[in-house]
């Protein structure tokens, strides 16, 4: 058995052992161990693509290199490390009355189902196997979105469904309509037509640029929407904040990702058949716009888990802008802003998540206090936004400081924007943060029982990425940059 | 080229899947429940008896397994599902009041005209004879999502999206002999699994909302998140530990 | 010229022949109707019968009749006199046909509608005003569905002529047209709207609130009635003319030579037969429609044949 076969059937085995025992103590337990093992043999499958190169499974079916793999480790260890907090997380909220055992197990199962279908979409070769499983994502999720069954958790997962359905069918079409054009080209009758390495290899300028054109635009607004790119987004906060926070953390944190890997897997297709810039430029565009407006509505906001659902549509903006730019160091720099955010964001909604159990409330105003209540929680709510915002000596400035550096060499008068949004977004952020952390504490306001040991691993890795990007990750990154633009960053 | 040149299987194709693409536009005006239903199952089970001709016209044989999917998820499973269901929550003789159906209709007419003109660009590529059909095809999705967009029930919702799934199917039939078998049976998997849980959903919306009027969702519009008075009017908050 | 002379006194003929089997066709109509509705049926002959009581009838005007009330009557009759002229009956390519076309045909039931709303105004009576707006209104709406429709036909034969579209049609053989069926059914609706059928108006009933035509003509009598009635027979035999031989043309004679001009007639005769037997099942089924459903109703069938339209240029053509 290969190790790509372990880090994907760990996950799906577990969901389905988790089907069955999910509603007893031992059950967030046995998910946290599902998490150690596929974390482990995505690590040990990544050091293997890492030492002898993109690896192809004897079927074709799957496909890895430098650029998913690192996705791959990255899913995995933050479906780890979000499974360690969800455990006291979930008692918690099975204790206070609103999840029962049912919904429980139905939460752990889908946990690993998720993970499953995000591994799938990442490592399979096939493009409509890709979108089967980015399907199948919104599918695994948008019942633990209604997991308290409140009328807004109902109103969000409806929403959910249907725009992300809506969106994803236009993807559909999209690979229909690339299998069209390649069809056309390699002939009738093959079964492997759709495989990404495939379509790869001959795209150079071969496949028909008016289909490809058209293909790219429905694939960018289907996978665009589970991307949340504005006018889009729409249902992201809500499905984002509105289900359990661990299920936030990894929808934030993870799916964003991989909606986006979707993307820019297709972006490689069309760029190398169009040889014009054309797909960059619609993904700078949806991006600058995305980054603008949600910068925009973080000040509008007064639930603390919407207020950083925004925030991830602003990151994903700013990344989606950062592919869309192209060249070696706006794609290593979104590189490293997709890790970083991700790392970052899912260690904020940890925080969050024991932050809003403190409180026993969503609501901004009415989290008061943290830091006197619960230093760790409030301390971990107060570095994570600081590392968010952008501020250095976090990943993010780096990552963030790289994509502002491309787009001066490239599109000099766009740094505007995205300074003033910078700006925009620091603000939305912090107007809010200091009276969360430090004001007056609630008379009656009791420490929880939390597990911190997610958000400080997060955070300094964060750091680390920001004081010094590893050797063997920055080689790894260089990689996966070569990959996708075609030249090397360094 | 132009129709009276095909052979009788061919005209046969484009026959049914213009009447396909009249049912999209019935779906979209009809307002009571289980028409709308019925007229999706047709749809379904036109599409279903296109994709069957394909096969014989084209001679791919795994076109008859697409066909076999198309019929027992679009005409069977799916619709009486929706009839199922409705029967249960007691809402089979509903009707949707449709705001300015007329107005629906021509975006409908617009729709067409504009997969027309999309298709103009790409069905050069193509050297079936039954090309023409792939703009119908693209309406045919185009009207499942405008029926999502346009209409309030949750039911309607649904079966536009099934809709639309149809429709890129049946873009997937007329220009390419269908996808790859894996891709299709991964595409019939999720649609059914998507089934179910809009089945699980009707209950859940009705037990919320009283309803399955998905026009009266506003709680978590944008609009509404400036109101710092939620609280004040003694109702609460998202997320509360009521 | 021997020929020349042949064709006119043929289409002479055919004209003839299409006004006196206009009653004819509405009482075929009637007697199906009341089989169906099991009731005693009155023989085919009662529209002449009607007709000739009429004619034979004092006429009695109102006394603010203008001239305009009493010239009515002709100019209906004699606008739907000269659209049976150009409608191929039994035969195609006669002479008459390329003297108008299906635009001026329309033309024809516009003008008739017209005099007939104006002529329902000039008494001034409170049924001949609704009765005319009401007609207006759905006029409105039909007249777009229907030139929509006549559109999407002659596009597919390339001329608006109607003879020549006939023969296209017919030398083209079976050709599966998904515009075709579109056109079809949004001319059969817009026919049942406009000579005033169930769903749309009841030509049976004097129930005021609910008549269309009928209230527009209440004031007629004698002589004129004769003519608005007969008008009106035609004018649906004109639709259903056209319905035959647009969709179902097989058997209209092509020659001028005697045994296809029987079998013209035959096959003529036998279409019409059908389609009346299907006009019946079609109104014993369906109720009649408040009028408020009326624009519903022509709406749809403009989508109709706006989609017959499309259909012919996304499906048919092109490539």
């Amino acid at each position: 058995m290969t190790l790509l076969e372990v880090t994907l059937l760990v996950p799906l085995l577990g969901g389905v052992l988790l089907a069955i025992v999910g509603h007893r103590p031992v059950a967030g337990w046995i998910n946290v161990a599902v998490g150690v093992v596929t974390f482990g043999a995505a690590l040990a499958m990544a050091l293997e693509v890492f030492a002898d190169g993109p690896q192809l499974s004897p079927s074709r079916m799957f496909y890895i290199d430098a650029f998913n793999v690192y996705l791959v480790v990255l899913t995995a260890f933050v479906g780890l490390t979000t499974s360690i907090f969800s455990r006291p997380y979930m008692r918690h909220e099975v204790e206070r009355g609103r999840v029962t055992d049912r919904r429980l197990r139905l939460y752990h199962s889908m946990y690993q189902c998720f993970l499953f279908s995000m591994l799938l979409a990442l490592s399979t070769n096939n493009l409509g196997v890709l979108w089967v499983a980015m399907e199948l994502a919104t599918l695994t999720t948008v019942l633990l979105v209604s997991l308290y069954r409140t009328p807004e958790a109902i109103e969000a997962a409806w929403k959910y469904f249907i725009l992300c359905g809506v969106g994803i069918a236009q993807a559909l079409f999209g690979t229909v309509l690339i299998y069209f054009a390649a069809e056309s080209k390699l002939g009738a009758g093959r079964d492997d037509t759709l495989l990404w390495t495939v379509l790869h290899d001959m795209a150079g300028g071969s496949l028909d640029p008016a289909v490809i054109t058209l293909a790219f635009v429905f694939l960018l607004v289907g996978y665009g929407t589970k991307v949340g790119l504005v006018p889009l987004h729409n249902w992201l906060p809500d499905a984002h904040s509105e289900g359990p926070t661990p299920m936030s953390a990894v929808l934030s944190g993870l799916l964003l990702n991989v909606a986006l890997y979707a993307l820019v897997r297709v972006k490689m297709l069309v760029d190398a058949s169009l040889h014009t810039n054309l797909a960059g430029q619609l993904m700078m565009g949806f991006g600058l716009l995305s980054f603008t407006v949600a910068g925009l509505f973080l000040h509008r906001q007064h639930d603390v888990k919407r207020m950083f659902s925004y925030s991830s549509i602003e990151h994903m903006g700013l990344i989606t802008f950062g592919f869309g730019v192209g060249g070696p160091l706006a794609t290593f720099g979104a590189l490293l802003h997709m890790t970083v955010h991700s790392l970052t964001k899912s260690a904020i909604f940890v925080t969050v998540g024991h932050a809003c159990q403190l409180a026993g409330t969503q609501r901004i105003d009415q989290i008061r206090g943290l830091i006197r209540t619960q230093p760790a929680i409030g301390w971990g709510l107060l570095l994570g936004t600081v590392a968010i915002a952008g501020f250095p000596p976090f990943g993010v400035f780096i990552s963030e400081f790289l994509l502002l550096m491309a787009t001066m060499k490239s599109w000099p008068w766009l740094t505007i924007p995205l300074l003033a949004g910078f700006g925009v977004a620091f603000a939305g952020l912090f107007r809010h943060m200091q009276r969360m952390v430090f004001g007056e504490p609630p008379p009656g306001q009791k420490p929880v029982e939390a597990n911190m040991l997610p958000v400080v691993v997060h955070l300094a890795l964060v750091l680390w990425l920001g004081l010094a990007i590893p050797g063997f990750l920055s080689r790894w990154f260089e990689q996966a940059t070569i990959l996708i633009s075609g030249a090397s960053p360094l | 080229m132009g129709i009276a040149s095909l052979d009788l299987y061919s005209q046969a194709i484009v026959l049914f899947a213009a009447l396909a693409l009249f049912t999209s536009f019935i779906m979209l005006a009809q307002a009571r429940m289980m028409p709308l239903i019925f007229t999706f199952a047709w749809q379904g089970l036109l599409l279903a008896v296109v994709t069957v001709l394909v096969a014989l016209v084209s001679n791919h044989p795994h076109l008859y397994i697409s066909a076999a999917l198309t019929f027992a998820l679009k005409v069977v499973v799916i619709p009486w599902l929706l009839y199922r269901l409705s029967v249960r929550l007691g809402m089979q003789y509903d009707a949707e009041a449709i705001a300015h159906p007329t107005l629906l209709l021509l975006g409908g007419v617009a729709l067409v005209i504009f997969s027309y003109h999309v298709a103009q660009s790409i069905v050069h590529l193509s050297g079936l004879a039954t090309r023409n059909t792939i703009a119908v095809s693209i309406a045919i999705e185009l009207l499942g999502m405008l029926l999502m967009c346009a209409r309030k029930s949750a039911v309607a919702q649904v079966i536009g999206f099934m809709s639309m799934e149809s429709g890129i199917f049946f873009a997937a039939v007329v220009s390419t002999y269908g996808m790859p078998l894996i891709v299709e049976l991964g595409v019939a998997f999720d649609i059914l699994v998507a089934s179910i849980l809009f089945g699980v959903f009707f209950f859940h919306l009705r037990d919320s909302f009283g309803s399955l009027d998905v026009g009266q969702f506003n709680r978590l519009s944008e609009a509404n998140q400036s109101m710092p008075l939620r609280e004040a009017a003694g109702e609460p908050s998202a997320g509360d530990p009521a | 010229m021997d020929s020349q002379l042949t064709a006119w006194a043929l289409a002479a003929a055919q004209a003839l022949l299409f006004i006196a089997a206009a009653p004819l066709l509405a009482g075929w109509l009637q007697r199906v109707k009341c089989h169906m509705q099991n009731r005693a049926a009155p023989t085919v002959w009662q529209p002449y019968r009607n007709l000739s009581k009429l004619l034979r009838k004092r006429m009695l005007l109102a006394q603010n009749a203008s001239w305009l009330f009493r010239a009515v009557p002709y100019i209906v009759f004699g606008a739907m006199l000269l659209a049976a002229a150009v409608v191929p009956l039994i035969a195609v390519r006669l002479p008459s046909a390329a003297i108008a076309d299906m635009i001026v045909l329309v033309g024809f039931f516009a003008l008739a509608r017209f005099f007939t709303a104006l002529a329902g105004l000039d008494i001034g009576t409170a049924f001949g005003g609704m009765g005319a707006s009401r007609e207006m209104m759905v006029s409105a709406l039909a007249e777009p569905a229907m030139l929509m429709a006549v559109f999407t036909l002659s596009m597919t034969a390339s001329t608006t002529n109607l003879s020549v579209a006939t023969g296209y049609i017919l030398e083209a053989g079976l050709v599966l047209r998904p515009s075709f069926l579109f056109a079809l059914l949004a001319l059969a609706m817009v026919a049942v709207a406009e000579s005033s059928r169930v769903p749309v108006d009841n030509p049976a009933t004097h129930l005021e609130l609910t008549m269309l035509h009928e209230a527009m003509i209440l004031e007629y009598g004698g002589r004129h009635l004769a003519l608005i009635e007969w008008a009106s027979q035609i004018k649906l035999m004109i639709y259903a003319v056209l319905i035959v031989d647009f969709f179902f043309p097989w058997g209209i004679a092509t020659g001028f030579g005697a045994k296809a001009l029987a079998v013209g007639v035959m096959a003529v005769a036998a279409k019409l037969m059908l389609l009346a037997v299907l006009l019946v099942v079609w109104e014993t089924v369906l109720a009649k429609m408040r009028l408020f459903r009326v624009p519903q109703f022509l709406g749809f069938s403009f989508m109709l044949s706006l989609l017959a339209m499309l259909t012919h240029v996304v499906l048919e053509t092109g490539g």
